[in-house]
């Protein structure tokens, strides 16, 4: 069963690919979307049956590599931690392949669309499943490579390309230490396998091990190299760079790929070698700190970005620090608790953020949305369910309240603050906090910009084109668009406009060019520029409706299998370190603790409606007032900036200068011309013979030979 | 095996084949070489088939007698089965590529390339010294008039250079095979191999020959040539100058250096591995800022041959059988690379990245199989290109974590460079018109294009195919080697805690 879970996938891929346009676009579609529901029908009853507790099975597919005594084998493993992954990657896969229908509906190059979300299930699927760390790292890699070709889905967009190949590069630092990791871990335990290492991992608790020229705790070495390939996956503090740039791809892509199952598969792999790290306070430590500061750092940018896709792509790298901070806490329960709830919720904000971008003609920038509540009602209720499940709504058990309730986010997250708080680390679970204020400041304003206010659209160039083309020129225009998104030009505007939007104030003085390209459609008065948007079509709203549910009751439902004592242990089943007492301890936490985060989610609450809605002119004070760091936040604290300083600019011009100076100017000319030039000097005789140069050496070389071979047999 | 001489049999039908090439028309020189190539073919894969996995070291020998000193001596283990099998492979597809891009002198073109191949093939199978020196060596001829006569404007230079190089590194070795046949009084290389050679005068004779593989190799700094060669040769001279040429010196290192001079190769690791960890680095990072598209590529193949040097000098199994794999590997993916820039080459007769762009839009075929060797150079797991990397690093991790990291860069710096040129021609839009014009591969190409992608793919899915058949000669290497072995800079101390039973209940279904 297993394995038509995984390899349908990778046959629709093939189908899809190969099949390419010649059937047009319903072949693949079909194919590629029917194999996902297939694998997503198949899982779900693995992860039912795993609730019941049971214990691991592997299934061989192939020999790979054997070498000595390395042996590694393709081969499927499913336990606790791979069921609760095959629902999220095949779920939230098979409703991305529904939502496309929709969404790349006039998209041309659909086929080839269809075959590389399949092909990545596929890869994700691997990883997932993986019984040895190579095999992960396979899955890994593929991962990689499906997010680079997706994310340069649109492959004439310079921009699109450029964040690929970003995204391919920094996740390639991240492999450096992973495959470091590998090399380490066979070096250590003689295996890679992953059962193995877990068990022979505590009995290396104390050893050393010389590395890079020092010599260092080796559990400690070998976890922080894995841990390295984990923070390049889940877009960690330092290696995050790539993770805003890929909302370049198509808005499902975004869904699936970067905010429900690829990103967290960092988070996957800590865990799934839980083991391996608890013999690692030192790492756990370093796990917990990154996670903690890309949780703050990320938080911090999304405050104030106006792109919808980037406000929820800063959103996640947040939620993937809360994953790793509760990993290295100690409580890895509460980690994939988060990842399974945020699976759900994220994918439906993206998803929703993708219809609402969808009816407004792409853009993008929330500055020319508002009061969108009206006009595409099912998007709205869509999107509230998700940012209610983000925030972490609910009613804590308190003052009596015997049994916790609310959305999905909030049994995943107040585990996490206080599981962290449980375990000692009172610092990071202080954070937790304050970022989920920081959570649900970004999340409303994200919903008072967009739904609320009155209509600021006007002055969208993507607005306008739309208007524009449904009077004049019939809808040609609107297709070239669509491929390339149109959005090059408007990007870079948008990007100089480096304030806040708010209120229904418009920006005339931003976009005189705009307006007096079109003076027509200005004239309206509303902020609606005589454009309507209108609700997605059902392809697009059944997944937001299926996601609302999950948003809803992920977290109740399933709380007690992922983070409770007793049922944990009895469901995890030693596929995690599944710490009882961290559980236990976790419902002992103060009265204060417990409160805080709603407290800190209604807070946040209050202050966007301040902001967005009581007042839309704060904002803008604010960040006048306070410009260097708003514009610090703003550029994301200058990290490609200072990157490009650091890496990408040296990098061209070392290579550069080890092209011209080291091997033209050095090695070339002590070496070959040096010698040629002597050489030609004498030959000059030889060039008399009218030969041509060629023959001369060849014949020269020939005699030399002979000459050679005759002094060896006659010597 | 029986006593059919299939070695002669593969020499001489390529060597006949050039002669009667010469006395044809052109179509009939292309008919001879395609025909005289895939029998070859078909023979290498009867080689392989009756190859007998875990017998005698050395199999298919045959021996004709003395002639003078040195001996006709053939035979394979299974190191020269497998590089035998890579060139047999790559000739008829060296033959197809050639097929309506060479149009001057085309019997004189056909003639050098078989001769070519029956060189390799000797090279590959030679079982005497000496009669490994004159394949070795005269393998250069018949590539420099390739280069010479049919390559690009600046030749005369690419082949000068070429030729230099080549030659003063192997007249070094000429001098060490000759004091070595002089101390053991025999120059067949199965009895060379367990010749203990005195420790002193190891040092000297593994540097004679260093002076000869790294050039050919081509490791750091001697490097220099190869892109120039690569740049004026024809399509299929580059095929095979990477495919099979850059392999010799692999070929040589592990044959010669290691088995022979155990000592003097275990005390001049440090070298290989500052030379291979520089290299990786250095030229990872010229390819970065080319513009012309085979000498990145070109460049490419230093870094990953010193993938193959460290991998050798791991002094393990997982070393030894890495470097293999890489050097097959490589053998693969960058001839197919360097056919995909003939591809569009014969369309636009450049080689500037800059002049292409958008191909994916008209040449969809194209950037698929385009794509897909990218991911193999880059090593994507699923590929040849990650077995052989992986091996070899892991195996280098036991003798160094340092040259291990420095290298393991190469991983980073090989997907920026790669993905960089395939942004730059196959993505973005068609900027010039010319290229609009161009139309997607033809028949021909893609049947010279997919058997490479389908063994580059078997390769990394299945490496078993390749491994078995050298299995044996490994650890025949590593007995020999055991005894030199460094030490490595990990050396983990046992831990304070016991191992606790298994806690983790397997059950298969």
């Amino acid at each position: 069963m297993i394995l038509f879970i995984v390899f349908l996938p990778l046959l629709a891929a093939i189908v899809a690919g190969f099949a390419n346009k010649s059937f047009g676009a319903i072949l693949p579609k079909v194919v590629t979307t029917g194999a996902l529901f297939a694998s997503c029908a198949l899982s779900w009853p693995i992860f039912i049956h795993y609730l019941g507790g049971g214990e691991a099975t592997v299934t061989p597919v192939l020999d790979w590599i054997h070498s000595g005594d390395l042996a590694v084998d393709w081969s499927l493993r499913v336990d606790a931690l791979t069921a609760v992954m095959l629902v999220v990657v095949t779920s939230v896969s098979a409703l991305v392949h529904l939502y496309s229908w929709g969404y790349m509906e006039e998209d041309p190059d659909q086929p080839r669309f269809f075959a590389y979300l399949s092909l990545f299930t596929f890869a994700m699927l691997m990883l997932v499943t993986a019984d040895n760390l190579v095999q992960m790292f396979f899955g890994w890699e593929g991962v990689g490579l499906a997010s680079y070709l997706l994310i340069g889905f649109w492959f004439r967009k310079p921009s699109a390309n450029a964040a690929a190949i970003k995204a391919f590069v920094v996740n390639r630092v991240g492999d450096l230490g992973f495959m470091l990791g590998i090399f380490g871990t066979y070096l250590v335990f003689n295996t890679v396998s992953i059962p193995e290492i877990l068990r022979l991992a505590p009995g290396m608790a104390g050893s050393t091990i010389g590395f890079f020229g020092g010599r260092f705790d080796t559990m400690t070495v070998l976890c922080l190299l894995l841990f390295v390939g984990a923070m390049g996956k889940s877009a960690q503090l330092g290696l995050h760079t790539w993770l805003p740039d890929a909302m370049e791809g198509p808005t499902p892509v975004s869904a699936l790929i970067h905010a429900a199952t690829m990103v967290t598969a960092g988070v996957f792999m800590v865990c799934r070698l839980s083991p391996m790290f608890e013999t690692s306070p030192f790492a756990l430590t370093v796990v917990m700190t990154v996670g903690a500061a890309t949780c703050l750092f990320a938080a911090t940018v999304g405050l104030v970005q106006t792109d919808i896709k980037r406000v929820i792509a800063y959103s996640t790298c947040s939620q993937l620090g809360y994953m790793f901070f509760a990993a290295g806490c100690g409580a890895y329960g509460a980690a994939m608790f988060h990842l399974f709830t945020h699976a759900f919720f994220k994918a439906l904000l993206f998803l929703g953020a993708g219809s609402v971008i969808h009816s407004m003609h792409h853009e993008q920038d929330m500055r020319y949305y508002g009061g969108l509540r009206k006009s595409i009602p099912i998007t709205f209720w869509g999107m509230m369910m998700g940012t209610l499940a983000i925030t972490g709504v609910g009613i804590p058990a308190v003052f009596g309240n015997p049994l916790a309730i609310g959305f999905a986010g909030f049994h995943s997250k107040d585990a996490i603050i206080e599981a962290a708080w449980a375990s000692g680390q009172h610092g990071a679970s202080i954070v937790g906090i304050i970022v989920a204020l920081l959570t649900s400041f970004y999340s409303w304003r994200l919903m008072f910009l967009t739904f609320w206010g009155k209509p600021r659209w006007e002055q969208s160039e993507h607005i306008q084109h739309a208007i524009h083309d449904a009077h004049g020129h019939g809808h040609d225009a609107v297709h070239a668009g669509h491929d390339d998104h149109g959005t090059t030009a408007a990007h870079a505007h948008h990007g100089e406009a480096a304030e806040e939007g708010q209120g229904s104030e418009p920006h005339a003085h931003d976009h005189g060019h705009v307006v007096q390209a079109h003076p027509v459609f200005t004239t309206h008065g509303d902020g609606t520029g005589g454009y309507h948007p209108h609700e997605s079509p059902f392809p697009i709203l059944l997944p937001l409706i299926i996601l609302s549910i999950g948003a809803i009751a992920a977290g109740f439902v399933f709380h007690g299998y992922f983070i409770e004592p007793s049922a944990g242990e009895e469901y995890w089943h030693g596929a995690i370190a599944f710490r009882e007492h961290l559980m236990h301890a976790m419902h002992e936490v103060p009265l204060g603790v417990k409160l805080s985060a709603s407290i800190a989610m209604l807070t946040g609450l209050l202050g966007a409606y301040i902001f967005y809605i009581r007042s839309p002119h704060a904002p803008r004070k604010l960040a006048e007032t306070y410009a260097p760091v708003y514009d610090f936040l703003l550029n994301k604290w200058y990290f490609d900036e200072l990157y490009n300083l650091l890496f990408v600019k040296p990098a061209f011009a070392i290579g550069r200068f080890f092209w011209h100076r080291g091997d033209e100017q050095t090695i070339d000319r002590l070496g070959p011309n040096g010698s040629a030039w002597v050489v030609s000097q004498g030959s000059r005789v030889a060039g008399k013979l009218q030969t041509g140069y060629v023959y001369t050496y060849a014949f020269v070389m020939l005699l030399g030979l002979t000459g050679a071979v005759t002094w060896a047999i006659t010597r | 095996m029986t006593g059919f001489p299939i070695l002669s049999v593969m020499l001489a039908i390529p060597a006949l084949a050039a002669v009667a090439c010469l006395f044809v028309s052109a179509q009939g020189a292309r008919w001879i070489a395609l025909i005289a190539t895939l029998i070859d073919f078909v023979l290498g894969i009867g080689l392989w088939a009756s190859f007998d996995i875990g017998g005698p070291q050395w199999q298919f020998v045959e021996n004709a007698g003395s002639l003078g000193v040195f001996s006709w001596k053939l035979g394979l283990d299974g190191f020269a089965l497998l590089l035998v099998m890579l060139s047999v492979f790559l000739m008829p597809i060296c033959i197809g590529a050639s097929w309506v891009a060479i149009e001057k002198r085309v019997q004189e073109y056909m003639a050098a390339f078989l001769i070519t191949e029956v060189l390799m093939i000797g090279t590959f199978a030679a079982q005497d010294l000496f009669l490994f020196y004159i394949f070795f060596e005269a393998g250069l001829i018949p590539m420099y008039l390739i280069i010479g006569i049919w390559g690009g404007a600046n030749r005369i230079y690419a082949s000068y250079k070429f030729f230099l190089y080549t030659l003063l590194g192997s007249l070094l070795m000429l001098v060490a095979m000759l004091w070595m046949v002089n101390f053991a009084g025999t120059s067949d290389i199965p009895t060379l191999l367990n010749t203990d050679f005195p420790v002193q005068v190891q040092t000297w004779l593994w540097l004679a020959f260093f002076a000869s593989f790294a050039v050919k190799m081509p490791m750091w700094p001697f490097h220099t040539w190869l892109p120039d060669a690569h740049v004026q040769a024809p399509t299929a001279g580059s095929v095979i100058l990477a495919g099979v040429l850059l392999k010799l010196g692999g070929y040589g290192f592990l044959r010669f250096s290691l088995p022979m001079f155990p000592e003097a190769s275990a005390q001049l690791t440090w070298l290989i591995l500052a030379l291979s960890a520089v290299a990786v680095i250095y030229t990872s990072l010229v390819a970065l800022v080319q513009s012309d598209m085979k000498k990145l590529i070109a460049y490419s193949s230093v870094a990953h041959m010193a993938i193959v040097t460290i991998g050798l000098f791991a002094f393990n199994r997982q070393g030894i059988e890495g470097a293999m794999i890489v050097m097959l590997s490589h053998g693969l993916v960058s001839a197919a690379l360097f056919l995909c820039v003939g591809v569009i080459y014969d369309r636009l007769h450049t080689r500037e990245i800059s002049r292409y762009g958008g191909l994916a839009i008209n040449m969809p075929r194209y950037a698929l199989l385009f794509l897909f060797f990218t991911m193999a150079s880059i090593g994507l797991p699923g590929t040849s290109g990650f077995v052989g990397e992986f091996l070899s690093l892991a195996g280098t991790y036991r003798v160094s974590t340092t040259a291990t990291l420095l290298c393991t860069t190469g991983i980073i710096l090989g997907a920026a460079y790669m993905l960089y040129l395939y942004r730059r021609v196959v993505f973005g839009e068609i900027v010039h018109d010319d290229v609009r014009a161009m139309k997607d591969i033809s028949l021909r190409e893609m049947a010279l294009l997919a058997p490479i992608a389908a063994v580059a793919l078997w390769m990394g899915v299945y490496p078993e195919s390749f491994l078995a058949p050298m299995r044996s000669d490994v650890a025949t290497l590593e007995a020999r080697i055991a005894r030199a072995t460094p030490k490595g800079d990990s050396l983990p101390t046992p831990g304070k805690a016991p191992a606790t039973p298994a806690a983790h209940a397997e059950a298969r279904p």
